[in-house]
């Protein structure tokens, strides 16, 4: 007998333990494979908000008319179909639903790959693939959901922002940005942002399958692009401000 | 060449393990790594201490039983390339190189740097199989399989089930040793009537022991056989097909 057999799954801990419900979502949210798919397509889902928000802040550089006339719009989205802010609050219902997953997902995640090698190196590593980015998503995540909860608090609720007036997105933006702190803040969590999206837009093609030699660079290419584009442009906004060039 | 080794020892599974460090000077360039242990272990025995305890078989890269971390990477610095093909020359005259076994949950430690890798054959059980009948063999191109499929079927074939992407995954994942086992038999003809069947079988057993797939892209790095990522994709792929697809309706065609 070799010492293999002799040892077979005695000191193996569980890392997944129990078994798979019959119902096939219930199954489905239970698997890692699963929760990576869900990570994926709510990962799209934000990346396109992010894209839209990104899009409408740009009426800034345009003045004060049209970022207000703008802001006037999303809330009246859907009109006469439907009554104002209805269409809305449905995205945000549909945001906050994939926030949630989204989080939930990779906190489960996390404890299950914590599970899974309960000891760790005792020596140090030396990657060859896993990049910074990789490697800091759940640190570079945590940054961003504790900032959009400050970005709500100062420019959605209004009670970060001393000088915030309702309905008048123009002036609560520049108010907000003129304060160096607040800026350097902005910045900051826009670069966890940008890094997040760098491994998140390639990661999310793996996650759900969507695998082809002929586009595989083209994937990279796209993750580097969004990336750079969403951190280039939020950065812009405090900067512009907090320097003085967007009064 | 001189070489200082220190090495994960540990006396059992349950037991506290520490470094231990061995001075190996004048060992030749053209020994493999695995020949440097033989060495060692040749000293300890003369010395009436206990040997080094580590798996290996073939020596020549396509039995996987050779698993060490070897600074930091699995198999150590030389790409596509197992322990025991790991030649000296390829390390630096006068190094200290430590060396570790696997670390995953799914692969306890049974002696220093031997693991019970066992939990991968519990993956290939789960899934990793034909059900063909018996019979007389069919005509060799009775069943016509396209170039590119069968080159990438071979691919993932190439797997010896060594556990480096176990070892070199920050998450502690087995997707790639899965994707490559389910992938070999589910690219080609034979391997249709099980493939959604399987595919859940295997993630699932597989999920058991091993952590969760965040494509950082290690394991492809550490594997000796060089297999690619792509094979995760096409796993995760189809686990959500299974989901939605109706098996009864899998013996129509188009």
């Amino acid at each position: 007998m070799t010492a293999t057999q002799a040892n077979t799954g005695q000191h193996r801990q569980p890392v997944h333990p129990g078994t798979p419900p019959a119902h096939p979502v219930l199954r489905f949210w239970r698997s890692a494979v699963g929760k990576k798919w869900i990570m994926a397509v709510t990962g799209i889902m934000l990346l396109g908000f992010v894209f839209a928000h990104m899009v409408g802040n740009l009426k800034i550089y345009l003045g004060a008319g049209p970022l207000n006339t703008y802001a006037e719009w999303l809330r009246n989205l859907g009109e006469p179909a439907l009554p104002r802010t209805v269409l809305l609050w449905i995205m945000r219902i549909g945001l906050i639903g994939a926030f949630f997953l989204h989080i939930v997902s990779a906190a489960q995640l996390t404890r299950m790959n914590q599970r899974a090698r309960p000891s760790k190196y005792q020596s140090p590593r030396d990657y060859a693939a896993a990049s910074f980015a990789s490697r800091t998503m759940r640190w570079t995540g945590v940054i961003v959901g504790l900032y959009l909860i400050f970005h709500l608090m100062d420019l959605t609720w209004g009670n970060a922002n001393p000088r915030y007036v309702r309905g008048d997105t123009y002036e609560n933006v520049i108010h907000s940005f003129k304060r160096v702190p607040v800026a350097i803040v902005y910045i900051l969590a826009n670069i966890a942002l940008a890094i997040h999206i760098f491994h998140g837009a390639w990661s999310m093609f793996q996650s759900l399958g969507l695998n082809n030699p002929k586009w595989n660079r083209a994937r990279r290419t796209f993750a580097m692009g969004f990336a750079t584009l969403i951190g280039v442009v939020n950065i812009s906004f405090p900067l512009m401000v907090v320097t003085g060039v967007v009064k | 060449m001189d070489l200082t080794l220190r090495v994960w020892r540990q006396a059992g599974p349950d037991s506290p393990g520490r470094f231990e460090t061995y001075a190996m000077p004048g060992v030749s360039e053209d020994m493999s790594f695995l020949e440097l242990f033989d060495v060692l272990n040749e000293q300890l025995l003369a010395d009436n201490e206990e040997p080094v305890a580590f798996d290996h078989d073939c020596r020549e890269g396509i039995c996987g039983s050779c698993a060490m971390m070897i600074d930091g990477r699995a198999h150590g610095p030389e790409k596509g390339t197992a322990t025991c093909q790991l030649h000296l020359r390829k390390l630096k005259n006068g190094s200290v190189i430590t060396v570790e076994p696997w670390r995953s949950a799914g692969f306890p430690i049974i002696k220093d740097l031997a693991v019970d890798r066992s939990a991968f054959d519990r993956i290939v059980e789960s899934g990793g199989f034909i059900t063909a009948p018996t019979g007389a063999a069919r005509d060799a191109n009775e069943i016509l399989v396209p170039k590119e499929a069968s080159d990438a079927a071979m691919d993932a074939a190439a797997c010896i089930g060594c556990g480096a992407c176990v070892a070199a995954c920050p998450n502690s994942a087995a997707q790639l040793f899965t994707a490559a086992k389910y992938s070999h038999l589910s690219l080609l003809p034979q391997g249709q009537p099980e493939r959604y069947t399987r595919v859940v079988a295997m993630v699932e057993e597989m999920e058991k022991y091993f952590g969760s797939c965040t494509n950082h892209g290690e394991c492809e790095q550490a594997c000796p056989k060089e297999i690619s990522i792509d094979f995760i994709a096409m796993l995760n792929r189809d686990f959500v097909k299974a989901q939605f697809k109706n098996t009864r309706l899998s013996g129509q065609r188009a």
